[in-house]
């Protein structure tokens, strides 16, 4: 039931933006490209391969079934899920009390979960956003000794999957005392290599020298000037990372399950979960209808953000693909 | 308590094997046996003294027995925490004991996981609480899982005789009549998948949990301990050999529906019968009542099918208890909440709440036994499930690694069940496996 968190990864790094070249605020110099690229578009209009078309719609559909499953088993009681076929609803529409039955289950426990997915999206993906871009930024833009064995760190920490650092942080957390606290998930959450170099590679690109210069002459201090000049132009890349760590965190199931023993810090990916196993306890109440609305309930606001953040991330691609 | 689900990801198995690890490695240190005793005074003092104790389970009848504790001794606080269900519990519970801090005061452990932290010095030998004249509290069984190399590291819970549940509506209209061995449950199976190619005797998509149970009632016992270390393992007994002949000819016809035991299908073919038998523990009508609505009244309990007929024999399936960890700082105050969870008391709340005992008394209690269980239309199924309790064939243990052996279950006799071939030859794997694993964490392995 836990969502994971690789194929949607994948799939965002497939469709990153290109740095931009220039910021999105500042004109092309050179009138060519636009023309090239309308040429080029011309061309791929003719070109309609029916072969790519099915394709991609056997993909959407691959992608969006289960989407569909979640939405119409939600609707379901216990006893209909069994007894109606599944992709399609049955003659009981249960869905608000399912929803109902969700919210209020064990004290309202779902609510509390939320509020701790938040906490630790927030504090967590905030977290890891901020310090990602602060440190790409720095790291591409100032010159220091021990750059290159700072980004061979880096490198070497994105082919580094988190599940596998995390037996090693729950053994130090213990002995440190902070496992079992909201701290053991946002701490290793605060870390995100593959953010830092995305906004390294992007700021490389999307802030010139020359305008830092220039506010240097004019007097601002550093931090002045990233706050107030880089930052805007480093926008879209700054969106992109908090899209990934938001995902990232939102869908965490491994660190939490882990570190936390806990229900009331638990975040809705392993509460879920727990409520998906009480089915499999002798005695236990098979509440499959509400894991499900839940699950449901719990992929709304990931959409959500996708969607909001996604009219940020569109800026970078657009500035990108003029040239 | 919950019993073999196959739910388990593979991340969690394979931190499980890497955990345990560091947690045998404790082996070796010496045990501090005798010097954290208590005596009846001292854990009659620690429940009258504010006491704040920490217990790790996920069996839903932990709840009310908590509560009840609490009315009684008002001054011990119990924190009761649901950490996970089956191998993720145990995850954590081995993380918490590398890590030396974080376990909890007591846990609740299945038999089969027993020897894993028992043996790896995690666990408090109850004999120094005075365990050992509780032993008559409890079946046969269930008392020779919690006592190895002669201590006691846990007070039994529930149990869970196997028994035969079966859909008698489905039998009814095939006429098929209730098979009494397993020539005759094959056979069944025959009968009932030709007349219905939908409906199968059961379903069975490899478990180590019942392989083991089956292997338990063919009078096999493939794991043997002597001492703390030496280990055999001999997954080739007659025993073994008995089951997997009933079985590959259940395999080899398609006779075993493809459906994973716990998954939603699975509810959904016990509710529409199209699943037609259960061989398994004595605590599944609380799951069934719960899980598959749809199935109420048409459901029936006889004893598990024999391979001598009128010889009846059965096995323990699941079921487990709670022990003390020896991180506890309120040992005696630990125990005292074991002495009412697992006592008359405690029993009797586990009971009321859809657990099968482990407890003579509760077993032998008439109102128990009269119980007539409207879901199963009327019957009363505790007779038969007591029987099922008195005939388990004794002598049964498990090994000091039965959770990572488990785990590799599905790449070993799981390759068989897959390809619909032989079973022997997947024991066969199964045991290389588990032989050579066991001599990497340093025990002793025989095998034949």
């Amino acid at each position: 039931m836990s969502v994971h968190l690789s194929p949607a990864q994948a799939e965002a790094a497939a469709t990153l933006p290109a740095p931009s070249p220039s910021p999105a605020s500042k004109p092309p110099k050179f009138p060519a490209p636009k023309f090239s690229a309308r040429r080029r578009g011309g061309v791929t209009r003719k070109r309609t391969s029916i072969l790519l078309t099915v394709l991609m719609g056997v993909m959407a559909v691959y992608a969006l079934l289960p989407l569909f499953w979640l939405i119409v088993n939600s609707t379901k009681t216990q006893s209909s899920l069994f007894s109606s076929f599944g992709l399609w609803f049955s003659s009981d529409f249960a869905l608000w009390d399912n929803i109902t039955g969700t919210l209020t289950y064990n004290d309202g426990e779902f609510l509390r979960w939320l509020a701790n997915t938040v906490l630790y999206v927030v504090a967590g993906a905030g977290g890891a956003t901020f310090l990602a871009t602060l440190a790409g930024y720095g790291l591409a833009k100032f010159d220091f000794p021990g750059k290159r064995g700072v980004f061979a760190v880096v490198l070497g920490a994105v082919a580094v999957p988190g599940t596998a650092l995390a037996v090693p942080t729950f053994l130090m957390f213990s002995q440190m005392g902070l496992t079992n606290t909201p701290w053991s998930v946002i701490i290793p959450s605060l870390i995100s290599p593959f953010g830092l170099y995305l906004v390294w590679i992007y700021a490389l690109e999307a802030v010139p020298t020359e305008v830092l210069e220039a506010a240097r002459v004019d007097g601002a201090g550093e931090f002045r000037t990233f706050f107030t000049i880089s930052l805007r132009m480093l926008a879209p890349g700054f969106i992109t990372v908090l899209l990934f760590t938001v995902v990232a965190t939102w869908n965490n199931y491994f660190l939490p399950l882990i570190m936390l023993s806990q229900s009331t810090w638990y975040p809705l990916t392993v509460g879920l979960n727990s409520w998906n196993a009480q089915a499999t306890t002798a005695g236990g109440e098979a509440i499959y209808n509400l894991v499900i609305t839940g699950s449901l309930l719990t992929i709304v606001p990931i959409v959500g953000a996708f969607l909001f953040l996604q009219r940020f991330w569109q800026s970078g691609l657009s500035a990108g693909s003029v040239k | 308590m919950k019993n073999n689900h196959r739910f388990r990801r593979v991340a969690t198995a394979a931190l499980a094997a890497s955990l345990l690890v560091g947690g045998l490695a404790a082996c070796s240190s010496p045990g501090n046996a005798g010097a954290e005793g208590a005596t009846a005074d001292d854990i009659a003092t620690a429940l009258q003294t504010e006491t704040t104790l920490t217990v790790w389970g996920w069996a839903p009848q932990l709840e009310p027995i908590v509560e009840a504790f609490e009315a009684k001794y008002p001054k011990v606080h119990v924190n009761l925490e649901n950490v996970g269900t089956g191998n993720t519990h145990y995850t954590k519970l081995q993380n918490a004991v590398k890590a030396g801090t974080g376990a909890p005061d007591v846990a609740q452990i299945e038999y089969n996981a027993l020897p894993q932290f028992a043996l790896s010095d995690a666990l408090v030998d109850l004999k120094d609480f005075g365990a050992e004249e509780l032993k008559d509290n409890y079946t046969e069984s269930t008392w020779g899982s919690v006592s190895l190399n002669g201590g006691v590291y846990a007070l039994p819970q529930d149990s869970g005789p196997m028994a035969m549940f079966y859909r008698a509506d489905v039998f009814e209209k095939h006429g098929i009549s209730v098979p009494a061995t397993w020539d005759e449950y094959v056979a069944a199976g025959k009968k009932l998948h030709a007349a219905d190619p939908n409906a199968y005797i059961t379903s069975d998509t490899g478990d180590a949990g019942f392989a083991t149970s089956m292997i338990w009632q063919a009078g096999g016992k493939p794991y043997t301990l002597d001492g703390n270390t030496n280990v055999s393992v001999d997954l080739q007994d007659e025993g073994a050999k008995k089951w997997t002949g009933t079985w590959n000819q259940l395999l080899k016809d398609d006779l075993l529906a493809p459906v994973t035991s716990w998954s939603d299908e699975w509810y959904k073919g016990l509710s529409d019968g199209s699943i037609a038998t259960l061989i398994i523990g004595a605590w599944m009508p609380a799951s069934l009542e719960s899980g598959a609505e749809a199935g109420s009244g048409k459901w029936r309990v006889a004893p598990m099918p024999t391979y001598e007929e009128g010889k009846a024999a059965a096995a323990e399936n699941g079921g487990g208890g709670d022990a003390v960890l020896k991180q506890s700082k309120n040992k005696a105050a630990a125990y005292g909440f074991l002495q009412f969870a697992n006592g008359p008391e405690g029993s009797k709340i586990h009971a009321a709440n859809g657990g099968f005992p482990s407890t003579t008394a509760d077993l032998q209690s008439e109102s128990f036994l009269n119980a007539e269980s409207a879901y199963f239309g009327g019957q009363k199924i505790n007779e038969v499930l007591v029987q099922a309790s008195k005939d388990v064939v004794p002598g049964w243990s498990y090994l000091p690694f039965q959770a990572y052996a488990n785990s590799i279950f599905s790449d070993t006799v799981g390759q068989a069940y897959g390809s619909k071939g032989d079973l022997n030859g997947g024991l066969q794997a199964w045991q290389d496996a588990t032989a050579k694993y066991g001599q990497q964490q340093g025990f002793t392995v025989s095998t034949k």
